[in-house]
């Protein structure tokens, strides 16, 4: 099988600190991390791997010391890395950004299937999975949690409010894929020394045959009109077990904890 | 302090300060208090190639030596050193079969042990042998194709858990030490049985049994080395085992400093840091610089053996000492840094508190440390003489 993993590098956030006389966030010295939500995206391509064979492909579009994301994610297992990388790419949108990764993944290689987290933890807008499926015209279930192959393309599991949903995708398909799904992996010693002397492709934006105004702050269109915090929702919590009577036991457990009976 | 350590090196401490941090801290609590063994722990290391460090390539090991597998040690032992001795346990059960067994024996033990799909333990000690290792009265009878063991091991780390053992047995009593040899065991041999899990004080995590052979059939080629090497075979192998006890001291103390100093910047007494106060300062200071004299020692004489030096009982039998003792001390004051919150179990120098204790005690206590330390300098000051 093979698999394409899309991971962005984000500030670790454990790590930011809040400047006291700006209330700004103090950036600059704040180590990058592989986004939390694209360590699941990189185990569900391992287990993957691990069970059907085949190669995982990590691909990232960002500054070049993004290239330490794609080294970590060799350490734990990916076969092979890209690193997107161009000024001209700067000031992207969710759209452009959809845009230039969907040349780059296909340019990379032909996928049976492309993965992605659930959300980038500083962007947050969940939108670059969707997209780049848009541009590469291939189907996307959001949400993934398992996964697995079937005669013609996948079987997977999608974690709705409710619970969740088992779709059925034919060919080629992109999922993006929750926290719930896994925890990845750690490295090891062996893929930590591949990782070190591993050579990352790095193309720019003539590599990948882009439209130039398409691409980086020309080719966003988005515009923010403004930022708000959405209500909060309720908390939802659902209560499943093989035996009813254990969930009536539960639930009166959590009534008596919250001292609501 | 630089150590120059190797990039591969440099990659080791790192992947087993993740373990440390992510697997270990978080569950050494509850493997303490419930008494469980780390299993899942071990696998991980495992999965992160850690198990092979000391082993050749060609048994499917990283090819590393002794500096390789105490910088693990040493990073496992600031989270728990219940886990660690369970780790390292391993490298004293099969570096016996490393340093004296055929070909056909490594070929057949080490690549599950590299591996980590098995365990290893090192059986020598028994109720009436202890420090005076030559009281083994364990036997073992040569009859046709079959070595039969008849006697009981006492606290043996990994005893139950593990699959390879090397274990020592008198195959002629009449000849005392000379007459002792060693035999790899492996579980499941008829006549093979464990005691109960013994309960500790400290290393709960770990788990100590008795290995109990009645007319236990070992087949002949397990013999390691020849007959009557088998004290031979246990003395190099706790010379070179002692750096891992070392590693184990200093790593325990490292994390006990840190949590004292870390607290001691939290804790407000008299309106001020308790770490303000000269008296705990001094004790930081003492703590900083014992800890880091007694990682030289180890480093050193890691190196040491790596670099191929015949005879290193006395720089193996130092750092034990030096190291364990500082790791005591460390203890003590970083607790009594932590007050009455230091006694509770909240916080986890109560625990390293109890836990040091294993250090002065096992692979040879510390009076035997300074015994073989003693008697070698006396040693060499007398040839310097003639
Ligand atoms: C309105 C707006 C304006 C912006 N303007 C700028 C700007 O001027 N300059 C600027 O630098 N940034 C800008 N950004 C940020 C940039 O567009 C986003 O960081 C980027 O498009 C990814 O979006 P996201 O962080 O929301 O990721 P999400 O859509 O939340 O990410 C989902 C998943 O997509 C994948 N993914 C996301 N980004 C990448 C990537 N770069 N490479 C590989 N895979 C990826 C990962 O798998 C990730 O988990 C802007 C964002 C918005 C919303
Ligand atoms: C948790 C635990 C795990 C262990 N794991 C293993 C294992 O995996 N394999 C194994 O083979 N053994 C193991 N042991 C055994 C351990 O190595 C012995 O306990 C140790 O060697 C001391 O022997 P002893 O307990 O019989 O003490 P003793 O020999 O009875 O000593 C009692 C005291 O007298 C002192 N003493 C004795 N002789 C002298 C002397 N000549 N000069 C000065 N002082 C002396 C000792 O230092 C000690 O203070 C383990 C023990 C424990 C407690």
């Amino acid at each position: 099988m093979n698999i394409a993993v899309c991971i962005k590098q984000v500030p670790d956030s454990d790590k930011v600190t809040i400047d006291r006389e700006t209330n700004r966030l103090n950036r600059t010295g704040v180590p990058s991390v592989i986004n939390p939500f694209d360590e699941n995206a990189i185990e569900l391509g391992l287990q993957l791997k691990d069970k059907y064979g085949g190669k995982v492909t990590v691909i990232t579009m960002g500054p070049p010391q993004a290239e330490q994301a794609l080294r970590d994610c060799i350490a734990v297992g990916a076969d092979d890395a890209y690193l997107i990388t161009d000024r001209k790419f700067a000031g992207a949108d969710t759209w452009a950004t959809s845009y230039t990764l969907s040349l780059a993944v296909q340019k990379a290689g032909n996928f049976d299937v492309v993965l992605f987290g659930k959300q980038a933890i500083d962007g947050d807008t969940a939108q670059v999975g969707p997209g780049v499926a848009y541009f590469m015209d291939i189907p996307v279930i959001t949400y993934v949690k398992e996964a697995e192959k079937t005669d013609k393309g996948f079987k997977v599991k999608r974690v709705t409010e409710e619970g969740y949903q088992v779709w059925e995708v034919d060919g080629q398909a992109a999922f993006t894929v929750v926290k719930e799904a896994n925890t990845m992996r750690l490295p090891s010693l062996k893929g930590k020394m591949r990782a070190k002397s591993a050579t990352i492709t790095t193309w720019g934006a003539d590599d990948i045959g882009v439209e130039e105004e398409k691409i980086g702050l020309k080719g966003s269109p988005t515009i923010v009109r403004k930022v708000f915090s959405p209500p909060i929702k309720t908390n939802r919590e659902t209560i499943q077990n093989e035996d009813p009577k254990q969930s009536v036991k539960e639930l009166l457990g959590k009534l008596k904890e919250r001292k609501l009976i | 302090m630089e150590y120059f350590l190797t990039d591969e090196q440099k990659m080791i401490v790192e992947l087993s300060r993740k373990i440390t941090d992510e697997l270990i801290i978080p569950e050494r609590a509850r493997l303490d208090q419930e008494e469980i063994f780390p299993t899942e722990i071990l696998k991980k290391i495992a999965e992160a190639d850690l198990y092979g460090l000391y082993i050749p390539e060609a048994y499917g090991g990283f090819g590393g030596g002794v500096m390789d597998f105490i910088l693990a040690v040493e990073e496992f032992s600031r989270g728990c050193i219940g886990v660690s001795v369970s780790f390292a346990a391993n490298a004293l059960g099969i570096y016996p079969v490393l340093a004296f067994g055929t070909e056909e024996q490594k070929q057949k033990y080490l690549p599950a042990i590299a591996a980590g799909t098995k365990q290893a333990a090192f059986g020598l000690t028994e109720a009436n042998a202890g420090s005076d290792a030559g009281g083994v009265q364990t036997t073992a009878e040569l009859k046709g194709d079959y070595y039969i063991l008849n006697g009981t091991k006492q606290w043996i780390t990994n005893g139950g858990e593990a699959d390879t053992y090397t274990v020592i047995a008198m195959t002629d009593k009449a000849k005392g030490a000379r007459g002792a040899s060693a035999f790899i065991v492996e579980k499941g041999t008829e006549g093979f049985t464990f005691g109960k899990k013994e309960d500790k004080l400290g290393i709960r995590a770990s788990a100590t049994r008795e290995l109990v052979f009645q007319d236990c059939k070992v087949p002949k080629a397990n013999l390691l080395g020849k007959e009557g090497m088998g004290f031979i075979v246990a003395m190099k192998n706790l010379d070179h085992s002692r750096p891992g006890i070392a590693a184990q001291g200093v790593g325990l103390a490292q994390g006990a400093m840190e949590a004292a100093i870390k607290y001691s910047r939290e804790r407000v007494q008299f309106g001020k840091p308790i770490s303000a106060f000269q008296a705990n300062q001094h004790k930081i200071a003492n703590m900083a610089t014992e800890i880091e004299a007694a990682r030289c020692l180890l480093y050193a004489t890691a190196r040491t053996i790596d670099a191929g030096i015949k005879d290193f009982s006395m720089e193996s039998a130092m750092c034990k000492l030096y190291a364990t003792d500082v790791a005591n001390k460390v203890a003590n004051e970083a607790l009594q840094i932590f007050g009455g919150y230091g006694y509770m179990r909240e916080y986890p120098v109560e625990k390293m508190f109890r836990d040091a204790k294993i250090l002065q005690i096992y692979e040879g206590t510390n009076e035997i440390q300074r015994n073989v330390i003693a008697l070698d300098a006396i040693k060499k000051s007398a040839k310097q003489d003639k």
